[in-house]
């Protein structure tokens, strides 16, 4: 087979990239449960409607930061490959 | 087939790929290792124009900073890029504005009309903003608050401009984010005094490290949240612009309205949330 080092190693990249970004499934439900409560307090209390979207955006954006971290070690290893360096 | 594959993955040549490379220095490495790949193609002898099509397309993708010139500086080789570049059409932006404002008010007048108008709902909207999350401390804070809020709210939606966001490079977040850590320590250290350093300590002793950690860890989550959403939309648009080059025409408008200014306004306001968030965590309770 032909398969050189550098190309298992790629070929292995652009998978684990792929798997990183399983992570962005945990901010979309929490996001999505965020969305749901902060509708369902609006429709208790529709006079605190700014307070209520702008502590749920605040959270949204704290939620999401799990998600990125995923997506920076996806491009880490697309565009920024630290194992090439190691064969 | 799968010879091929691996031919094709091993012949990319990836490095070129750098974060903040010189565009010629770019340009020169793609035409070398182009005409590198074909004679490892023809060397090969085997059909791989599909493959190769969708290799070269992919290629034109381009969300780099790119070094726009460079100099020698203590023997060192710095590069002025696109970043800086955006940094300082931004910022020429801001200081016009600015002094636009300074003129209109030193002349205010008492029913405000047209651009003193702009100026006054762009002030009250800040104020009101900082005084919402930080209450009596809201004077001192409203200052840097605002800046920033205009600084990374102005980057962000450079996208729209043609521009390469500012905020898109991490060279630019951090020190964002750093300048939010220095203001919550300092503060916490001039209001807490030595309870600053027993606060690491607090429920329980053994928690010292994890609360350490998560001292430290506020500047890079931050600037990192700040640095992903906007690099992510820079990514998006770029995808979309070269890879449906043909199919782009008119409808990649509503998705810069989503990624460059609704994404960029909410994650500017997160920003400063969080940075008021944090330091008024560190100040003493009032009433």
């Amino acid at each position: 087979m032909g398969i050189t080092d550098k190309g298992l190693v790629l070929a292995c990249s652009a998978i684990g990239a792929g798997l990183a970004l399983i992570a962005g499934i945990g901010p979309g439900v929490g996001q999505g449960i965020a969305a749901g409560h902060g509708a369902a307090a609006v429709g208790r209390n529709p006079g605190a409607k700014g307070d209520i979207t702008s502590t749920m955006l605040l959270g949204q954006a704290v939620a999401e930061t799990t998600g990125l971290y995923g997506l920076a070690i996806a491009f880490i290893l697309l565009f920024a490959n630290p194992l090439i360096g190691k064969l | 087939m799968i010879e091929s594959a691996g031919q094709i993955l091993y012949t990319t040549d990836w490095s070129y790929y750098n974060f903040a490379k010189g565009a010629e220095d770019k340009r020169k490495s793609i035409l070398r290792s182009d005409s590198e790949r074909l004679s490892v193609w023809e060397k090969g002898g085997k059909s791989v124009g599909a493959a190769n099509l969708l290799a070269s397309s992919g290629q034109d993708v381009d969300f780099f900073i790119h070094g726009v010139f460079s100099y020698e500086l203590f023997g060192q080789t710095f590069w002025i890029t696109t970043t800086h570049v955006a940094i300082a059409i931004v910022m020429l932006l801001i200081v016009i504005f600015a002094i636009a404002a300074r003129i209109t008010i030193s002349h205010a007048k008492k029913y405000p009309t047209g651009f003193q108008n702009i100026v006054e709902m762009i002030v009250e909207m800040l104020d009101k903003m900082v005084e919402s999350s930080m209450g009596p401390y809201a004077k001192k804070f409203r200052n840097y608050i605002g800046s920033i809020f205009i600084f990374i709210f102005l980057s962000n939606i450079s996208g729209l401009f043609g521009l390469r966001p500012p905020t898109a490079d991490y060279g630019v977040t951090l020190p964002l984010g750093l300048l939010t850590f220095g203001i919550i320590q300092y503060n916490n250290i001039k209001y807490n005094k030595f309870g600053a350093f027993t606060g690491l300590f607090k429920p329980l002793p053994f928690l010292f490290p994890i609360n350490l950690i998560g001292e430290i860890a506020t500047p890079f989550s931050l600037s990192l949240r700040l640095f992903g959403n906007v690099l992510s939309g820079t990514v998006m648009m770029s995808l979309i612009y070269t890879l449906l080059a043909k199919f782009a025409i008119g409808w990649p408008g509503f998705l810069h309205i989503y990624f460059d200014v609704f994404s960029g306004a909410i994650q500017t306001y997160v920003f400063c949330m969080l940075t008021m968030v944090y330091v008024t965590d560190k100040l003493p309770e009032t009433e």
